[in-house]
């Protein structure tokens, strides 16, 4: 099991008390299609993802980024029970929707790099560190039931 | 992965906004590569890595050096970085997977001092851009 000091869980806590989950989860799906555009092949009936303005715009990608998020949100409530918390959404990755792990790194940087452009300054160095590790931590849970 | 147009103009669009903080960026990469990815500590056995470290300031400014000498050669990165790709194969031996984490490092770093310059296209060419530095950089590796 993962350990989590005291001052990991305030600054995972603060960063996701200051941005709005909505915003920055339809920011890092559009940037994961624009910037790793293979990912797009997990979004076939999301409709025009032909270009970064149609990606952005979409609002599949929108809602589906904020869907995302929301997950996420989870997580940071359960940081002492992630296998627990993600043990069915990883199953379903795995078995109907057939998404390499690999995707939920790449996920990963893109979030951390949002919420940096988010945050600015306050973004710390050692508030970077933490939410590195909690996407690192969520994409090896996501990746744990897969088989 | 090859570099369109695009890209290189994006890339060297985007230093040319950076302008003489490169420097600064250079040593923020590097301190927060240090922070977030502890195992990089490893290769600097011989620094100090202290909050505020000259070494480590310096170091970012031949980072940041390196990485503008190859947007300014963006047709030729590498002939540019050829050097620099000897010294990596043959004396550092830096292992290939840290120059990803270094290029997370420099997005982070250009993101939170520059949100408006990282628009997901500019994201999409700096992060290409910096791969193929640590392609070259590893080049010669066998």
């Amino acid at each position: 099991m993962v350990h989590w000091s005291a001052e990991e869980k305030q600054l995972i806590a603060s960063v996701w008390g200051k941005v709005s989950m909505e915003e920055c989860g339809a920011e890092a799906l559009a940037r994961l299609l624009i910037v790793y555009p293979w990912t797009q092949r997990f979004f076939d009936n999301f409709g025009n993802l032909s270009s970064p303005t149609a990606i952005i715009g979409n609002p599949k990608v929108r809602a589906h980024g904020k869907k995302v998020l929301t997950s996420f949100g989870e997580a940071i409530k359960n940081l002492d029970n992630l296998k627990g918390t993600y043990s069915k959404l990883s199953e379903l990755h795995c078995e109907k929707l057939h998404v390499d792990p690999e995707n939920f790194r790449l996920l990963g940087d893109i979030l951390v790099i949002v919420l940096a452009s988010h945050l600015g300054r306050d973004f710390s160095p050692v508030c970077q560190a933490a939410w590195q590790k909690l996407v690192g931590v969520v994409a090896h849970t996501l990746a744990h039931r897969y088989h | 992965m090859v570099l369109s147009a695009n890209d290189k103009a994006n890339v060297k669009a985007a230093f040319g906004k950076i302008g003489g903080q490169a420097e600064e960026y250079g040593a923020e990469t590097l301190e927060r590569m240090f922070a977030t990815y502890p195992q990089t500590k490893t290769y600097f056995p011989h620094f100090d890595l202290g909050k505020g470290s000259a070494q480590v300031k310096g170091h970012g400014k031949k980072v940041a050096a390196a990485l503008v000498e190859a947007a300014n050669n963006i047709d030729d990165i590498a002939g540019a970085l050829s050097k620099l790709s000897d010294l990596h194969a043959q004396k550092l031996r830096v292992d290939p997977v840290n120059f990803k984490l270094l290029g997370q490092c420099f997005l982070v770093v250009v993101a939170s001092r520059n949100p408006s310059l990282l628009t997901p296209e500019v994201h999409a060419s700096l992060d290409k851009f910096l791969c193929a530095v640590g392609t070259v950089l590893t080049a010669k590796y066998r």
